[in-house]
């Protein structure tokens, strides 16, 4: 079975959620539940660290699709970091680049969140 | 030079279970890189298989764990294929239209994504079905050795 985990870590007012092996559709519930949980506790600002993660198919990729709109309605965003490049041709084949922010790093995306 | 050995075809017969994808996909590493196919294009295929499976366990057998899904590979020198057949409900890929990513991320819709990840990483992807018997879906890969 494939193995994935994910582990979050704050930072301020930003959350950042570290992934770790694979995300495919058995594994991506993991992640929808991360993404429930912070909503629930009203933390919208949300960094993504790609930085273990082996490999993504499109049910991982549509988990941040899943919940963009309402983190942005509340003033938050997803923003991605750390992506090896299979992980980013992916994301890119599939149009994500125009309409989230991917930062080689998570300090960036951090800052980011402050206006600088 | 070609690969002369016999171990060009394979199968794998599974539950059609999410928990089992990674083991498809690890059929289908197995096969690819004895085939002597680059590690990137490796790994496109896996995805390319691993999409099309995903999209049979939720939308054929809608997420029913008693489905069969049979994948067989089968290579030469200047192809790679890996055809899946399972006997769920029928699938019309031509109603499949390419994602426009803004509409799905209003419409929370992600299931197209598969679909097109299948066609943009494959050389051809060809659908056939026969409704009440079986569905088959070809995934073909070019390849150059030598």
């Amino acid at each position: 079975m494939a193995e994935f985990s994910t582990s979050i870590k704050e930072k301020g007012e930003v959350s950042i959620i570290n992934l770790k092996g694979f995300l495919d559709a058995h594994t991506a519930p993991t992640l929808e539940n991360n993404f429930m949980q912070l909503i629930n506790s009203n933390k919208f600002k949300i960094v993504v660290n790609f930085e273990d993660l082996s490999y993504i198919s499109s049910a991982g990729l549509g988990v941040f699709m899943a919940y963009i709109e309402s983190i942005r309605d509340n003033k938050g965003d997803i923003k991605f970091t750390n992506m090896s490049d299979k992980v980013f041709n992916i994301f890119d084949l599939l149009g994500f680049p125009l309409l989230y922010e991917i930062y080689k790093y998570e300090e960036e995306a951090i800052k980011k969140f402050f206006g600088s | 030079m070609g690969i002369r050995n016999k171990n060009k075809t394979g199968e794998l017969k599974v539950k059609s279970k999410t928990e089992n994808l990674s083991e498809i996909r690890d059929f289908v590493s197995t096969y690819a890189l004895q085939a002597g196919i680059p590690m990137t294009t490796v790994e496109n295929i896996i995805l390319a298989v691993d999409e099309a499976c995903t999209n049979i366990i939720k939308h054929a057998y809608k997420l029913s764990a008693e489905g069969e899904i049979i994948i067989k590979i089968e290579y030469d020198d200047e192809k790679f294929m890996v055809t899946i057949i399972d006997y769920g409900k029928s699938f019309e890929p031509d109603r499949v239209p390419l994602p426009d990513l803004q509409k799905y991320y209003r419409e929370h819709r992600v299931g197209g994504l598969g679909m097109y990840l299948m066609k943009s990483l494959m050389d051809d992807v060809t659908y056939t079905s026969i409704p009440g018997k079986y569905n088959q879906v070809l995934l073909l890969k070019n390849i150059r050795s030598g």
